[in-house]
């Protein structure tokens, strides 16, 4: 207990604004918090070692190794201090050990960026999705996708702002269901009151981190009284710890009419997962398109960088044509989360000027450029900055 | 045709965006429940919302029940400001259901006939008419069809 506080106080100097819930477990992103000293909590040490950092690289199927590839291409271009270590996961076997590799992998630097790991639905249900194995594993409890409209895109709607946060780990993806009778089917879904009051936190300290006014929690509770009644519940009951920020709630069909006619009256979002998972798409489509957002879950320990919508993009693989911004500002959000924030700010700048001001765009914007013509556009803008660059 | 029928079984984030993005990409959706009560109110905001949108509930031996999807609207309850398309539509998908189809087609062709010409409509559509003179529009318009 002693030793606990001591860790409080020292986050508390360190970081005024995670330091303050006392009995909560101190909440880690990632790498942030400096009490290795202190092996109590086992906050893994950072993997980095004479000033560079090693990330677990995991291509996934369809567009995700060529996504990759450019990731890799573009960092090794600005002399990005990470090294990636890569590991593959074979979708198509019914073993487990390529996932565990991963999961030990992740584990053992804390974070990763990766590509859509195929979930087929020919194998039989006893195999669980790859990638919720993952998130589960290794309790990467909050998803983030921030939906922005980007002036160089065009769209039905203009001025999307949303922050969307999704409970990653319970809810309708417990892979939890049984056929007791032949053609009767139950699934069941899970809400805890710890997962809940976690998610909510997060949602509001992140609110409050990056100043924004207002938290809406969606939910269906007028039908699933006790699940996500649970929810909104816990979601009220962290919202009276921040009367600076405003909580409403909204059910979860009214949500997807108001984004689809009226998105902009929309600020921070959270809800359980397979809302999360429709307001998501829902709102990756609203700003131009699974290839524009990135996406990032976070646990207590560990990171997971990865495009928003999460689609293995079979039919635009290998063809060259694939967007590669959302992968790009997803690897952005891994080198700030790495407190890389320089090369991250180059690397984003670079890609936002290209979607914007060059307006390059790829088939899925409508445009004709290839992707290689845009990542080779990108590292030209790089290139321009002045900072030391490898050569092309 | 029944031979002429392509089903393709879709992921309902994949077809949320896809609704989002080119809506007109889809043509019959068949979804579970849950799935079904958040992808009708999207597509229904994509439509223009509850005022206009109808809906049936099809039961067996021929029992269905049809209704707009909006709620009791008490604020405008009692003052003829309401929009009937959405219970009108809902009775024209009743008519079809008996098999009365000639007289469906008039009323709905005299509705989407006056929503079109945007003279006559409700203040939830952007005029400034009460439900009644809308009303007046329509069934004038179905006397000139028959």
């Amino acid at each position: 207990m002693a030793a606990h506080s001591a860790v409080l106080s020292v986050s508390r100097i360190i970081n005024p604004i995670w330091g303050r819930h006392l009995g909560n477990t101190v909440k880690v992103f990632g790498t942030t918090l400096t009490s290795h000293r202190n092996k109590t909590l086992h906050v893994p040490p950072p993997a980095k070692y004479g000033g560079r950092h090693t990330v677990t690289l995991i291509p996934g199927d369809g567009i995700g190794p060529e996504l990759l590839s450019h990731v890799v291409e573009v960092f090794r271009f600005s002399c990005v201090p990470v090294d990636f270590e890569v590991v593959h996961v074979n979708s198509a076997l019914e073993a487990e050990d390529d996932i565990d590799n991963a999961i030990t992998a992740i584990r053992r630097n804390g974070v990763a960026l990766k590509g859509n790991i195929e979930t087929k639905h020919t194998m039989p249900p006893s195999m669980k999705s790859r990638n919720n194995l993952l998130r589960t594993s290794l309790d990467l409890y909050a998803n983030v996708m921030h939906c922005q409209s980007l002036p160089g895109v065009q769209t039905r709607h203009r001025n999307i702002d949303i922050m969307i946060i999704r409970e990653n780990t319970e809810g309708e993806y417990s892979s939890l269901e049984h056929e007791s009778v032949s053609g009767v089917v139950e699934c069941l879904k899970i809400i805890t009151r710890s997962n809940s009051l976690r998610i909510a936190e997060y949602a509001f300290q992140l609110a409050r981190e990056k100043g924004r006014r207002r938290v809406t929690a969606v939910h269906k509770a007028n039908i699933m009284k006790l699940g996500d009644g649970l929810f909104l519940q816990c979601c009220r009951e962290v919202a009276s710890g921040y009367p600076d920020i405003t909580f409403d709630s909204m059910i979860v069909d009214n949500t997807t009419m108001q984004l689809v006619s009226k998105p902009q009256q929309f600020d921070v979002m959270v809800m359980p997962n397979l809302y999360g998972n429709v307001v998501s798409n829902v709102c990756a489509g609203l700003v131009g398109g699974p290839g524009l957002v990135p996406g990032a879950n976070y646990g207590r320990d560990y990171a997971v960088f990865e495009t928003a919508t999460r689609n293995t993009g079979k039919s635009v693989a290998g063809k060259n044509i694939a967007n590669p911004t959302a992968m790009l500002l997803a690897s952005c959000m891994m080198l700030d989360h790495l407190k890389l924030y320089n090369y991250a700010n180059l690397i984003r700048n670079a890609v936002l000027t290209t979607m914007n001001e060059t307006r390059l765009h790829t088939a899925d914007l409508g445009g004709q450029g290839t992707t290689s013509e845009v990542v080779q556009s990108i590292m030209r803008i790089i290139q321009s900055k002045g900072q030391l660059t490898a050569d092309i | 045709p029944a031979g002429a029928l392509r089903s393709t079984p879709s992921s309902t984030p994949g077809t949320t965006r896809g609704m989002v993005q080119d809506p007109t990409q889809f043509d019959v959706l068949v979804m579970p429940n849950l799935y079904g009560d958040i992808l009708s109110d999207l597509c229904a905001g994509l439509i223009g919302g509850l005022g206009v949108t109808p809906s049936g509930n099809i039961g067996a031996n021929g029992v269905a029940i049809f209704e707009s999807v909006h709620g009791t609207a008490p604020d405008i309850a009692g003052l003829d400001l309401a929009n009937p398309t959405a219970l009108l539509l809902s009775g024209v998908m009743m008519l079809r259901h008996m098999g009365l189809h000639q007289y469906a087609a008039k009323i709905q062709t005299a509705c989407f006939d006056t929503i079109k010409e945007k003279k006559v409509l409700t203040k939830d559509l952007g005029g400034n008419s009460k439900c009644s003179e809308f009303t007046t529009e329509i069934c004038r318009r179905v006397q000139d069809l028959a």
